[in-house]
């Protein structure tokens, strides 16, 4: 069951991430990335962060990508231009990023090729009790700072976007 | 006994002059200058007669000058017999010529500076005779040679004049370079400077390593004593004022060399192949010089170039053994050379400055004082007795026959010389007819109250036993009185004078018929032996287009511009190829951020992980 | 049915890390590229909840938060600096913005 569950929301997940990179128009990408962070919910699940899951939808998918989307539709973007270039990115890019992952996986495979297995439900602590806890006790500092992180983020988005007063 | 006021007085004379000559009037200038060396003469005076007998030296120690390790040199300064006469001929000789300078510089510039200058010098010769160490020689030896360029480059907008400046510093200098040599070896084998410690051990060290230190001192006598191969700067060194010619290269700076090698007699007793080598040098510069002073038609020409072939005399005195004699020769020198250069300089300031012999003549009747003063030097210098000149060339004779007989012969041939080319300068220019355009008039008595102390000097000069007086001083060779001897080197003197009279008084146009036939010698030994354009074609084009080509165009315009700009050469190509990377687009630089991460990745893999 | 090895999910993280590398260097879009950005967030999301569950501790899942909590702030930030970038350039070609040219 994990098993199949996990293959199919992968594949889900890979399929729209391969299709933000590839859409020519950003709306298209954006809905495709909604459809990642779905998935990715769903895999947090299986993995028992139940708290995550649910924040990973109301916050990443619920608001920062309608910020994505009501920005795009603000600025009425349209379909990418193929204009300028990059000689770098052009050679180059191709081959670092196959390196990269090819890189990565052997990485993981090589340290945690016979390790755990996930199964579902093995994992309690990812409750918003646990996760409560954690973040009042030892992460209060963190917590704090990142509060006052989103204050100086609200307050710069302002200043930046607002209309000039003529 | 105060012996540091004997240079300190020039010195104060040279400051004074030096800073403030230029606002201060010619009366002051005069008082000053002349007064400092007066006065010096005077202290002289009387420091010889409060020391007595001086058989032993008296020093006195002023100061360290320098305390390095194991070297340590005091600045002493040391009277003894030998100073003694050298300090007397300094400072008299010295004063006269001063006194002689206010007349002669009277309408030339910078007389200030000259004074200056002259004044200068006499404190360099100073500490140079009385140093008693040979550092502190050399302080005096160098500082002559700088006063020296100085003088001779006096007139220095002239070409010829700065050139002849050049000329004698740098030739100085090839000898200097001997001498510090000298200095060096000196030191390594003996452990100190001063000549106190290291005469008395000289007998103790090996023949070959006092023979070298003799022969490296030898240099830097040659060099300032204008002996071969080192002697052309002294004619070429007429091109300063004629008090310049007589003070420092007749009577003072040019007796150094002399000197030096007499003070090291020590030295130079347990080193006979040193001292063979000073007599043959120094009867071969004798013979050498005397046959270029016959040919010569400038008349500062004829008697510098008798100043060199006289100091050969010196020298063949010294390395004969006859220490005592050479230095009577330079005393002797010293009165009758002065005489010779002043005289001839007031003949010349009659003249309004013509020197060329062959534009003179009959002058006996219009300038008879300077007439009657250059024929008593020009007696003395060929030898003639009873005056000054016979006294001293006869002890060196003799002394050269008792060493190597083919000296003594070569001696008497250049003796005979001697007085032929003196007595020529003298009739060419007080006798016959007037050839040239100008009006002559007697100088004034600035100049001629010395011409006359120094032509009573030149005649009975002879008769201060300096030789007795110095016996004492110097180890004598026991040499006879051989009257034969003296007979012939009298003789040739005698002949030479005929000779003279002959050719340019009874029968003037006897000279060019008997040079005509021999016209390839003549103009051989006219050009000076064509050394100064051997020296030019040996060392002196070599080493300037060498400079030029090698040094100056290879190595410094080549290699060490090469260098430097080629570092900035590369600096810019790199810095031309590096700044491509600042291409200003974000997708280049993720992609560099990439490339890095992934070498990051494999960095840590190969390093095993983060474990 | 069997467990999943804990090294798929890892791998997945890394596959969906270097799609949104790819996004970031390929794509002329600035939104695009934002967005690249955030996909590169949610691999890492990913990987720290796999290892909070590979050591059973809650840890990897308050990083994650964080994580989130910051992408917020940055991805608001981010777009007010794109309007602006649109304001004065009327592009939204990240290739025409290279001012920073040697």
């Amino acid at each position: 069951m994990d098993v199949i569950l996990f293959l199919a929301f992968a594949i889900i997940a890979v399929v729209c991430a391969v299709n933000v990179v590839v859409q020519t128009h950003p709306i298209s990408s954006a809905i495709s990335l909604v459809g990642v962070m779905g998935s990715l919910a769903v895999l947090y699940l299986l993995l028992g962060a139940e708290f995550l899951a649910a924040a990973q939808v109301i916050v990443y998918a619920g608001a920062i990508m309608v910020l994505f989307v009501f920005v795009i539709m603000l600025l009425n973007a349209g379909a990418e231009v193929k204009k300028g270039q990059s000689n770098m990115a052009l050679f180059l890019g191709g081959p670092l990023l196959a390196g990269l992952v090819v890189l990565l996986v052997w990485f993981v495979q090589h340290f945690f090729g016979a390790d755990v297995t996930v199964r579902f439900g093995s994992f309690q602590g990812g409750g918003p009790r646990d996760v409560g806890t954690a973040l009042f006790t030892r992460y209060l500092l963190p917590f704090e700072i990142t509060s006052i992180l989103i204050l100086i983020a609200i307050v710069g988005a302002i200043v930046l976007a607002r209309k000039e007063i003529d | 006994m105060q012996l540091w006021l004997i240079p300190l007085l020039p010195l104060a004379g040279f400051a004074i002059n030096g800073i403030f000559g230029r606002r201060l009037p010619k009366s002051v200038i005069n008082t000053v200058a002349v007064g400092s060396v007066v006065l010096a003469f005077a202290w002289v005076v009387r420091t010889l007669l409060g020391l007595g007998d001086l058989e032993a030296a008296h020093t006195e120690h002023y100061f360290t000058w320098i305390q390095s390790g194991s070297l340590n040199i005091g600045w002493d300064f040391s009277v003894d017999r030998l100073t003694a006469v050298m300090l007397l001929i300094v400072t008299g000789i010295g004063s006269l010529i001063h006194i002689y300078s206010i007349g002669y510089m009277a309408h030339e510039g910078g007389y200030y500076r000259f004074f200056a200058y002259l004044n200068l010098f006499m404190f360099f010769m100073l500490v140079l005779v009385l140093a008693s160490n040979y550092l502190l020689l050399f302080v005096g030896w160098e500082g002559v040679g700088l006063c020296s360029y100085l003088l001779i480059g006096f007139y220095f907008d002239k070409k010829f004049a700065t050139n002849a400046g050049n000329k004698a510093f740098i030739v100085n200098r090839i000898g200097d370079f001997g001498f510090s040599l000298a200095i060096f070896y000196i030191f390594k084998t003996f452990g100190s400077l001063d000549f106190a410690t290291v005469f008395p051990r000289t007998a103790g060290e090996s023949e070959a390593i006092v023979t070298t230190i003799g022969l490296l001192l030898l240099v830097g006598a040659c060099g300032k004593s204008a002996q071969i191969p080192l002697y052309v700067w002294l004619p070429d060194a007429m091109a300063g004022p004629t008090p310049v010619s007589a003070l420092i290269h007749a009577a003072t700076m040019v007796t150094a060399g002399v000197y030096m090698c007499a003070r090291s007699f020590p030295i130079y007793i347990h080193a006979p192949q040193a001292m063979n080598v000073i007599a043959v040098i120094g009867v071969a510069t004798a013979f050498m010089a005397a046959t270029i002073g016959l040919a010569q038609n400038d008349i500062k020409k004829v008697f510098a170039y008798s100043t060199v072939s006289q100091l050969g005399y010196m020298f063949l005195g010294v390395g004969a053994g006859a220490f005592s004699a050479g230095i009577y020769h330079l005393m002797t020198h010293a009165f009758f050379k002065a005489l010779l250069f002043l005289g001839s300089g007031s003949v010349i300031h009659a003249l309004s400055g013509e020197q060329d012999m062959r534009n003179m003549g009959g002058l006996r009747k219009k300038i008879p004082w300077t007439f009657a003063t250059m024929m008593c030097a020009a007696v003395a210098i060929a030898g003639v007795p009873p005056f000054s000149g016979f006294f001293s060339k006869d002890a060196i004779l003799v002394a050269a026959n008792h060493h190597a007989p083919w000296m003594f012969w070569l001696g008497v041939v250049t003796a005979g010389m001697t007085a032929f080319y003196v007595f020529r300068a003298m009739f060419l220019t007080f006798f016959g007819e007037y050839r040239g355009h100008e009006h002559p008039h007697e100088s004034g008595p600035a100049m001629l109250i010395p011409l006359a102390i120094l032509a009573v000097l030149s005649l009975a000069g002879g008769f201060i036993k300096i030789p007795v007086f110095l016996d004492k001083f110097f180890p004598t060779a026991e040499v006879p009185e051989d009257f034969t001897l003296v007979a012939i080197s009298v003789a040739s003197g005698l002949i030479g004078i005929l000779l003279a009279y002959i050719m340019y008084v009874l029968k003037p146009g006897m000279a060019d018929a008997f040079v005509s036939p021999i016209k390839g010698v003549y103009t051989f030994v006219y050009n000076k032996w064509y050394v100064d354009e051997l020296y030019d074609a040996t060392v002196v084009t070599p080493v300037v287009e060498g400079s030029r080509a090698v040094l100056w165009k290879g190595v410094d315009a080549g290699f060490i511009d090469g260098i430097v700009n080629g570092t900035a050469d590369v600096a810019r190509l790199i810095g031309g190829e590096l700044r491509r990377i600042q291409s200003g687009n974000v997708r280049s630089y993720a992609t560099w951020v990439l490339l890095g991460s992934v070498i990051v990745i494999v960095a840590i893999g190969f390093a095993g992980g983060i474990r | 049915m069997g467990a999943v090895p804990i090294f798929w999910y890892l791998s997945l993280s890394a596959v969906l890390f270097t799609l949104g590398v790819a996004g970031f260097v390929f794509r002329r879009n600035i939104i695009t590229v934002f967005m690249s950005i955030e996909l590169m967030l949610n691999a890492v999301n990913l990987s720290f909840i796999t290892f909070s569950y590979r050591w059973k501790q809650v840890d990897g899942h308050l990083l994650a938060f964080f994580v989130m909590v910051v992408a917020a702030a940055e991805a608001a930030v981010g777009l007010a600096i794109i309007l602006t970038v649109y304001k004065n350039r009327q592009t939204l070609n990240i290739d025409e913005i290279d001012t920073l040219k040697n």
